[in-house]
């Protein structure tokens, strides 16, 4: 891209993009993105609610906040949601702004296996409160 | 010229030189109109909440380990820097909230002209300020 300007190939765009062409799985990330989007806008007006009215709680009773089943189900719900539409989020994040390929690969691989990993030890924890 | 890309860079001048064409101007030219705000916010704060999780986490580790444990996560969210934590938490929050409805009404379709993107922009500001203030004084008062 820089130097004095010369032209050494010619080649169409579509002879480029040949057998460089759709996984035929575009649309899956965008879609998952707003879907969990979507799921956590209920999820989050529910989470404030319970955060306030948490708010100087005392151990036992957030231990017997998380026991009922309506809670623990929907603090599951908003955990998967959240983790899963926090990868989605940063991994467009990286692709956008890293542009050394290994780099980006590296990252995104290491912010999934991060969420993964929280959003586990976030379930296995509300499970042991819950269960 | 290595990339289909670039053959739109480079033109001839006058004197039937190859030269590169000038670039556009980059963001510090612009003034900042509210979507153009909005927009990096959006994914400042969503990257700000990702942070946050791990605040999330240790209170939820906490509360299935010991009391002492989540004595002592409750003990660092009434701090001076928990409640900045939590208050910056909160902001981000809400901001995103809001900010992501307006960009999932965007997905349906609906509202991209500017006279309307730019009132429900001011929108998305004026309900993050009031919905934050409004959440810590409740928080406050049941705390």
């Amino acid at each position: 891209m820089s130097g004095t300007p010369h032209i050494d190939m010619l080649r169409s765009p579509l002879g480029r993009a040949r057998g460089l062409g759709s996984a035929r799985a575009g649309s899956r990330h965008w879609w998952a993105q707003r879907l969990t989007a979507l799921a956590l806008v209920p999820l989050t007006l529910w989470f404030i609610f319970s955060v306030i009215h948490l708010s100087g709680a005392s151990h036992q009773v957030v231990i017997d906040w998380l026991s009922a089943p309506l809670t623990l189900g929907l603090m599951l719900a908003l955990i998967v949601a959240t983790f899963h539409h926090l990868q989605l989020g940063v991994q467009v994040v990286i692709e956008d702004y890293v542009h050394d390929e290994r780099i980006k690969i590296a990252s995104v691989l290491a912010v999934r296996a991060l969420c993964v990993l929280l959003a586990l030890i976030c379930i296995v924890s509300v499970l042991k409160i819950g269960l | 010229m290595r990339d289909v890309r670039d053959a739109q860079m480079i033109a001839r001048n006058s004197d039937g030189k190859l030269v590169r064409r000038p670039l556009s101007p980059h963001l510090q030219v612009y003034r900042w109109p509210v979507s153009m705000a909005l927009s990096i916010l959006h994914r400042i704060t969503g990257c700000a909440l990702g942070v946050g999780t791990l605040l999330f986490t240790w209170w939820i580790v906490a509360a299935a380990s010991s009391d002492d444990a989540f004595d002592r996560a409750q003990w660092f969210m009434g701090s001076a820097l928990g409640l900045l934590l939590l208050f910056g938490w909160s902001v981000a929050l809400i901001f995103h909230f809001f900010s992501g409805i307006r960009h999932l009404v965007w997905d349906a379709g609906i509202g991209f002209d500017a006279p309307t993107y730019n009132t429900t922009g001011w929108g998305v500001i004026i309900a993050t300020a009031v919905c934050t203030v409004l959440v810590w004084i409740v928080g406050l008062a049941v705390w």
